[in-house]
């Protein structure tokens, strides 16, 4: 991390709250190289995820936010791979709870901006508990999901998000089990933000995540994210996907319209409201003899 | 958290009391339980009060169990001086847990059926008293608070406890609902005459400062006093009023509540506020702890401070949700997949429940571990009159504090450093040149992911290091040894009150070389084997616990910390051990030993 003494001057927690009012900032000094760490990405060349992490550190630096008061999150799978790549705090924990660690680390500390980021295996499937119940609690948070409907890490197993008939060697004949749909389930499960973004689309990307990160609230961005190893069929998103021409709705009916209407290949904010954000007050107001005297007979 | 003591003299018989009362659902049986431990505490004596249910939401039948005494008293009672019955409605599902003799008074209503054949085949003095009828003369009043007035006339407890236990457990449904079973409590105290001579009549009343409050409520007690800013949980029977219990309180101490979506949620929104440097835990019971478990080898593996409290009830599978067992300490032991060495307490009774757990969600803090401290169904809930327990702070006296890093450059911090005492100084979001990634993948030193042989071995010896290097002082056990004896019980949690008073009533009467020394283990794991071997020298020793197979005998016996001659005393619950029950095999063992 190359931060001038200048940068970290102006990056006071003070100003880090009130920077969630003012968009946008006037001044830019951080670079996106600053919340890159020296490790190398185990991703393959050419994978989606290496598009992910730069439109990631560009909103980052966007934003201005202090890595240290970052913290990323995540589960296991190639994308979860991410946290090593950055110079914030990080948790890389066990297959598909990272939403339950990062519900927990935002409980304890409100003070910092908690990314957290997986697959569609571990956010959909395994993780599909938490999914739902993190949409419902609405914490503030920003949740990417990089799709490529596919288990890469383990070599190339049909994911929750795989077409039925997408032929691999668990599913010779394909799953015959219709795909899931995140954004309908973030819609309905209680998310205030909900997006598609696409990694070949770097600029959109960046914006999507920048957007998602200052709105207050749960903020799911579903990455189409190709897996050029294990589904090179993929690599045809780049002329499929198209920026969804619509305006982000706080119209729960218009978002679920415009969703499920959509052959997934729209980009864009599809729901964006203001819903109660779930951030209880943690003031000490007792003292711990007081609580104690509730035992004395 | 005594280390070493003198076995307490038994409390003389005309020093304690025992009363049962029973009821079918809605009967109010655990009320008048409660009320009567309230107003025994408030007439300056000592208690402990345990329950029993059917497995019934609302409508089950229900029994309360009190051991009242004027000197500080935990065990079961193991016969009833006094049982109230409001109805015999499915009484004989207590029959195992109500200990009646041909000394136990009974008291029933006339208007409903006669006492079973088990209870007239046990020789009680059942007097049927007109409930029903005379519950008539008052308009809404309960049949319960007639039967308080029955149990406080024949004990001769006094009005002004009554009236403030009445206030004290009624209150909140208004001065009228205190009023009306105040007089419901003077009409039952006409049917009965009170016991004479008054079986209170030797006791000593104190003026001291004590405390109500059941284990569970204990442990969550502790939690705070360790400085506990997160809980995060999922309900579960018998845990879940150790949540219910902080809920309102870690507020007023600026910490939260987090209602979980399931344990394996739980356990890592746990880690989560820890990782972001607040103390948290979680509570719950065998079948959520085997949902935890995965996540438990991320915090021994990610080196992050939880601590779970697991509330034992009869297993496998649903069990016994209701009652109690000490069977899961194979899983608390074994159950993380991988080298994960981690913390195992056990506090040995009610009242120790507050240092254990503040001593657990310390030893968590300052060891970077998972600690899991192990109670079970009838040590978190039964209810307690018992001494306040004196506030230490831990964190000052023992060093129970998280160790944390100060690195003036990102270069210089290796979150998983190899030190001497295998603890690495740890940092937590918002510290400048801190940030780390903590990982459950094996990691270098810096926390980068690694599959390396040096790098796994370094590691796996480090976390197992820091964790037997550490010096727990005297706390891992308390030790009551009688003088001459060459005989020790070992034991661990809920069954080593019982175990204290059968070798305490056996001692009293035995010659010296046939006396018991008594080991109360708190400490588990990592377990003090070459302590526990000098101290098993030259004895025969006899490991007590409420499982079928014998699983703290067998963890002691591969640990090599036991003579080989050692012998299992090991019974499967729910029915807990009685003073009576081991006494008697006491007794038995040292007439085999001759």
């Amino acid at each position: 991390m190359n931060m001038t003494e200048a940068t970290k001057t102006q990056m006071n927690k003070a100003q880090a709250v009130e920077r969630l009012d003012q968009t946008p900032v006037e001044v830019r000094p951080a670079k996106p190289n600053d919340y890159l760490s020296q490790n190398h990405p185990v991703w393959c060349p050419g994978c989606g995820h290496f598009f992910v992490l730069r439109a990631l550190t560009k909103a980052l630096a966007w934003l201005n936010r202090p890595p240290e008061e970052l913290a990323m999150i995540t589960g296991i799978g190639c994308s979860s791979r991410l946290p090593a790549y950055l110079s914030s705090y990080g948790f890389h924990g066990v297959h598909g709870r990272a939403l339950a660690v990062a519900a927990g680390l935002k409980m304890a500390r409100p003070d910092l901006t908690v990314l957290v980021a997986g697959g569609d295996g571990d956010g959909y499937s395994i993780g599909g508990n938490h999914f739902l119940h993190a949409c419902r609690r609405n914490m503030d948070m920003t949740y990417l999901v990089m799709d490529n409907e596919v288990y890469g890490m383990t070599k190339g197993q049909p994911s929750p998000t795989s077409d039925p008939d997408w032929h691999s060697k668990l599913a010779p004949h394909g799953t015959g089990i219709t795909a899931f749909n995140p954004l309908g389930v973030a819609l309905a499960a209680g998310a205030s933000f909900i997006a598609r973004g696409f990694s070949g689309d770097p600029k959109g990307l960046t914006k999507l995540i920048s957007d998602g990160i200052e709105h207050k609230g749960f903020s799911v961005i579903e990455i189409k994210s190709p897996c050029v190893t294990f589904r090179p069929e993929q690599k045809a998103w780049q002329k499929q996907m198209r920026p969804l021409n619509i305006e982000p709705t706080p119209n729960k009916l218009e978002a679920a319209q415009a969703i499920h209407a959509s052959d997934g290949f729209d980009t864009g904010i599809f729901y964006q409201a203001d819903q109660p954000v779930y951030a209880p007050a943690s003031e000490a107001t007792h003292s711990l003899d007081e609580i104690e005297q509730e035992l004395v007979l | 958290m005594t280390a070493t003591a003198l076995i307490p003299a038994p409390i003389p018989a005309d020093h304690r009391l025992s009363v049962s009362i029973s009821g079918a659902g809605g009967a109010g049986a655990v009320t008048v339980g409660l009320i009567l431990l309230e107003a025994f505490g408030k007439a300056g004596f000592y208690g402990a009060m345990t329950r029993s249910f059917g497995p019934q939401i609302r409508g089950g039948e229900s029994a309360v169990f009190l051991n009242l005494s004027d000197q500080p008293i935990e065990t079961l009672p193991e016969a009833t001086d006094l049982h109230l019955a409001l109805d015999w409605k499915n009484f004989m599902r207590f029959a195992d847990e109500i200990p009646l003799t041909s000394d136990t008074q009974i008291f029933y209503d006339d208007s409903r059926e006669k006492p079973p054949q088990g209870v007239v085949d046990s020789g009680a003095d059942c007097t049927p008293l007109p409930l029903m009828t005379t519950l008539k003369q008052i308009q809404g009043g309960r049949i319960n608070m007639l039967g308080l007035g029955v149990i406080a006339q024949r004990l001769g407890l006094a009005d002004t406890h009554i009236e403030q236990a009445l206030q004290k457990t009624l209150g909140r449904k208004g001065e009228e609902a205190v009023r009306l079973s105040m007089e419901t409590v003077r009409l039952g105290q006409t049917l009965v005459e009170a016991a004479k001579p008054s079986p209170l009549q030797n006791w000593q009343p104190t003026d001291k400062p004590r405390w109500h409050l059941s284990g569970n409520e204990a442990c969550a007690i502790g939690a705070l006093r360790g400085g506990l800013k997160l809980a995060a949980a999922y309900p579960i029977t018998p845990a879940t009023d150790i949540v219910e219990y902080l809920a309102p309180r870690i507020e007023k101490r600026g910490g939260q509540v987090l209602i979980a979506e399931d344990e394996l949620a739980a356990m890592n929104m746990v880690i989560g506020g820890s990782f972001g440097g607040q103390p948290s835990m979680t509570a719950t019971s065998g079948p959520g702890l085997a949902l935890m478990t995965e996540a438990m080898g991320l915090a021994v593996a990610s080196e992050t401070p939880a601590l779970v409290i697991t509330v034992m009830r009869g297993g496998p599978s649903t069990g016994i949700p209701t009652k109690s067992e000490q069977s899961d300490l194979n899983q608390i032991l074994y159950g993380l997949h991988g080298e994960a060495p981690h913390i195992v307490v056990a506090p040995l009774n009610v009242s120790e429940s507050v240092p254990v757990t503040q001593w657990a969600l310390g030893l968590a803090e300052r060891l970077q571990t998972l600690v899991i401290l192990a109670t079970d169904q009838h040590l978190g809930q039964s209810r307690l009159i018992c001494d306040p327990s004196p506030f230490e702070d831990m964190a000052e006296t023992r060093g129970l504090t998280r160790l944390l890093a100060h690195p003036n450059d990102p270069a210089d911090y290796h979150r998983y450093a190899l030190t001497d005492s295998g603890i690495s100084p740890l940092t937590q979001p918002g510290m400048e040149h801190g940030a780390y990634t903590a990982d459950g993948l094996e990691h270098t030193e810096t926390g980068l992911p690694s599959s390396s042989a040096s790098d796994h071995s370094a590691q796996t010896e480090k976390r197992a290091r820091k964790l037997t290097e550490f010096d727990y002082g005297d706390d891992w056990a308390t030790y009551l040894p009688a003088s001459k004896s060459k005989r020790l019980i070992i034991t661990w949690g809920s069954s080593f009150e019982a175990c204290k008073q059968a070798v305490a009533r056996h001692n009293a009467e035995a010659k010296k070389d046939e006396q018991f020394s008594l080991l109360g283990l708190r400490l588990l794991m990592p377990l003090q084997s070459n302590t526990l071997r000098q101290l098993c020298k030259g004895q025969q020793v006899f490991v007590v616990e409420q499982n079928a197979s014998g699983q703290l005998f067998h963890y002691l016996l591969s640990e090599q910390a036991l003579p080989k001659s050692s012998q299992s005393i090991a019974r499967s619950g729910p029915i807990l051990f009685t003073p009576g029950e081991l006494a008697s095999t006491l007794r038995r063992l040292t007439k085999e030993g001759k």
